[in-house]
């Protein structure tokens, strides 16, 4: 706030500067739509500021809880400023280290949320929650975990959860004559199958490179149990050396070579729905996605869905492995915590909005016509209607799930995640082997 | 971005005047010293300082000495962002130039036709890095671009996918952005050319070619260094093409410095390290610039060399 004077006095006098001044101004197009505001800076009488991602199938659903609670408490107002995926993420970092972050601070809790608590970025949530335990009963228990850091709770779980499963279209399936896969072994069976019929086996939006992190997830999973990750997770030296791992970075080096995924994939990215897209335009047949890719390909692939043309399950066993076929990886929630630095009536308002909008039936029959399970109890009296089949077997795998594990990159702190990232998307591209990639991953551990 | 950008400004500059400049010119600087002193030197003075510390972005700034630096230059991904920065470089230059001076001179005769290409030839300049690389992206993608859209198996390579093949994507994309900048210098600086020259080397019977060679090349010598700073000091900051064409990949193909900088500061929170690359990239630029003006001797030599 305090140099913005100094800068636009500059702008107006120096013209002179014509190299810098376009230089300048080009950081500047980059920078947030001025409707998101400081919440610090205080345009007084009740504000508060909340920051998310845009696109479907969320948006819409997202300005609409704020909407709703605008126009129950008129004295009250929230302003919603949405952002893409992978833009928000250093969009929010750079924010709050400017101190000009959002009251309400939207993310995916674990490693993540970490960093804000170890900053003081966040508010503890554990007391205000015992005092409201009605809202805490609203909520999924097994939403909590990635929103507690340290036993204290600093994050409301909110939305959807959203487990990752393997979608398939149909009719690609029936042309081929060809059945969706159980096994591993028959994931790499169909892999020569669909390449002689030029029709891709996987989509991949390789670029975005968490999008090939859950193929390591669920082999890893599969293959030996979630103890490995946990022990990862823990930050215990060494912990990628487990034999299971090289085991899985071989098979999935074996799948790309044997062009499991589709040409081009490295520079698909996820965030402009391209990999849906060859999904549902029946270039590619299987796609290994979060389950918001329904809301998606539902909203952009025309009839695909509402004709019965994606299919749907959980990433198949792999023989001989140790892993519990019923466990799922993915987002246990999403998460909204309330900044620390934000005024006492700003963060008034964002609780008011915790325990009367986010929780309202409105909220879940939303988020259930998103095409998501809400993290909000009792919601599976509303799976009615064409998601209704969807919806429920959702439901079924992450509640049935032995183990529902984080994502990778989320769980871990954001410097280990983007080493995990950067080597996943070497791995994939065959410039590291195997072995290369335990030794640079057994390098982060516990940073 | 923008600590980096200045120079570029005062190395143009002095290839430009001829000395002789007295005091009450002076002042007429002071706005953009002025500017350049709060965007290029206090900023940079400060990335020095974090350098020097540990930050992740978001919480307290520690000071932690050499740390940052000490795993900024043992990480292996340091010489190999030089690398790709170099060769970025060095493939950008040598398309551009030969292509610029060429197309510089044929633009630089006042033919109706000429003026009306010269148009044409402009119009990337007028684009954002960014909208070109959305735009080619989309044209190169195997699965809905160019040639699947038109049934051309030729076109249809994993552009963006492949290793080399982004590179070399990457270098004909810059070119084709900024080669029509470049001849539009390339274009003025012919145009200063005496005609008295070629017509004294018409009498002598020197052809076309020979008159290039001879004339147009030496005399376009000075041009040639100003484009060439340009460029080389220009690569050294490619960002927002790179990261919304490739992002770095596929894996690390194409992260350059820049890139490098960006992904250790903004994606693994590690602002120290990111510091220190930047404090690398500022000097390399100056280097860069450093060598290329002595390169071009001095400032005072005669323009009109044999004339």
């Amino acid at each position: 706030m305090s140099n913005n004077p100094i800068s636009r006095r500059n702008f107006l006098g120096l013209a002179a500067g014509a190299a810098g001044a376009a230089a300048l101004a080009a950081c500047g197009s980059s920078g947030p739509s001025n409707s998101g505001g400081s919440s610090s800076g205080g345009s007084g009488g009740g504000a508060a500021s909340y920051w998310s991602l845009s696109g479907p199938p969320g948006e819409p659903y997202r300005q609409a809880a704020i909407d709703r609670f605008n126009k129950a408490n008129p004295d009250s107002k929230i302003t919603g400023t949405f952002f893409q995926n992978d833009a928000y993420k250093q969009k929010i970092k750079t924010a709050l280290g400017a101190n000009q972050g959002p009251t309400m601070i939207w993310g995916w809790g674990g490693g993540g949320l970490k960093e804000y608590v170890t900053s003081g970025q966040v508010e503890d949530l554990t007391s205000w929650l015992g005092e409201n335990a009605a809202v805490k009963s609203k909520i999924l228990p097994s939403s909590f975990g990635a929103g507690t850091v340290d036993g204290k709770i600093y994050a409301l779980p909110v939305e959807t959860v959203q487990p990752i499963v393997l979608f398939y279209n149909k009719k690609v399936f029936e042309s081929a004559g060809l059945q969706p896969p159980k096994s591993w072994g028959e994931i790499m069976a169909l892999v020569p199958q669909f390449n002689a019929k030029k029709i891709a086996p996987f989509s991949l939006g390789g670029q975005s490179r968490w999008t090939n992190m859950m193929w390591l997830e669920f082999l890893l999973d599969r293959t030996a149990g979630s103890e490995v990750f946990d022990k990862v997770f823990a930050g215990e030296k060494g912990a990628w050396s487990d034999p299971a791992v090289l085991d899985m970075l071989t098979k999935i080096q074996d799948l790309v070579k044997a062009n499991g995924f589709q040409k081009g994939f490295s520079s698909t990215t996820a965030d402009s729905n391209a990999d849906q897209a060859l999904l549902y335009t029946g270039k590619a047949a299987m796609m290994l996605h979060g389950s918001w890719s329904y809301g998606i390909q539902k909203e952009q692939g025309g009839n695909f869905v509402k004709d019965g043309g994606l299919g749907w399950m959980n990433f198949p066993a792999v023989e001989g492995g140790k892993g519990d076929p019923s466990n799922t990886v993915g987002n246990p929630g999403q998460y909204l915590s309330i900044s620390s630095k934000a005024t006492t009536e700003a963060k008034d308002i964002a609780k008011k909005f915790f325990s009367t909008t986010l929780v309202d039936d409105e909220e879940k029959a939303g988020w259930v016509k998103s095409g998501g399970v809400p993290v909000l109890t009792g919601s599976e009296s509303l799976f009615t209607g064409d998601d209704a089949g969807f919806l429920k077997d959702m439901a079924t795998i992450a509640n049935g799930a032995k183990v529902f594990a984080q994502s990778w990159d989320q769980a871990l702190s954001p410097t280990a995640a983007e080493t995990l990232l950067d080597n996943i998307a070497k791995l994939f591209q065959l410039q590291v082997s195997p072995q290369q990639w335990v030794d640079a991953m057994n390098g982060v551990i516990g940073k | 971005m923008t600590t980096i950008a200045p120079p570029v400004v005062r190395t143009k500059e002095p290839s430009r005047s001829t000395g002789g400049r007295s005091g009450p010119v002076l002042w007429m600087a002071l706005p953009a010293f002025v500017w350049f002193v709060f965007f290029g030197i206090i900023p940079l003075l400060g990335v020095l300082a974090l350098s020097f510390t540990t930050w992740n972005g978001i919480g307290e700034i520690v000071p932690s000495g050499l740390d940052s630096w000490k795993a900024t230059l043992s990480d292996p991904g340091l010489p190999h962002a030089l690398w790709v920065t170099f060769l970025i470089m060095a493939l950008s230059w040598a398309v551009q130039t030969p292509m610029s001076i060429l197309i510089g001179v044929f633009l630089a005769t006042s033919k109706r036709y000429r003026e009306f290409l010269a148009v044409l030839f402009f119009i990337p300049l007028l684009l954002s890095s960014a909208a070109i690389a959305i735009t080619y992206k989309a044209l190169l993608d195997p699965s809905f671009g160019l040639g699947s859209g038109l049934g051309i198996d030729l076109l249809n390579q994993d552009w963006l996918g492949n290793s080399t093949l982004a590179m070399a994507t990457l270098i004909f994309i810059v070119s084709w952005q900024f080669i029509p900048f470049h001849s539009l210098i390339y274009q003025g600086a012919v145009r200063q050319i005496p005609t008295s020259m070629y017509e004294a080397s018409q009498i002598d019977g020197a052809g076309r070619v020979r008159q290039f060679i001879s004339i147009t090349l030496p005399q376009l010598k000075y041009t040639i260094i100003t484009s060439s700073t340009l460029m080389v000091v220009g690569s050294l900051t490619f960002f927002d093409l790179i990261y919304v064409l490739t992002a770095g990949g596929p894996g690390d193909a194409t992260r350059a410095l820049a890139l490098a900088m960006y992904q250790q500061g903004f994606q693994a929170n590690l602002m120290g390290p990111a510091s220190a690359i930047a404090v690398i990239l500022v000097l390399v630029g100056l280097v860069l610039s450093l060598v290329l003006r002595r390169l071009g001797g001095r400032a005072d030599d005669s323009q009109l060399e044999g004339a």
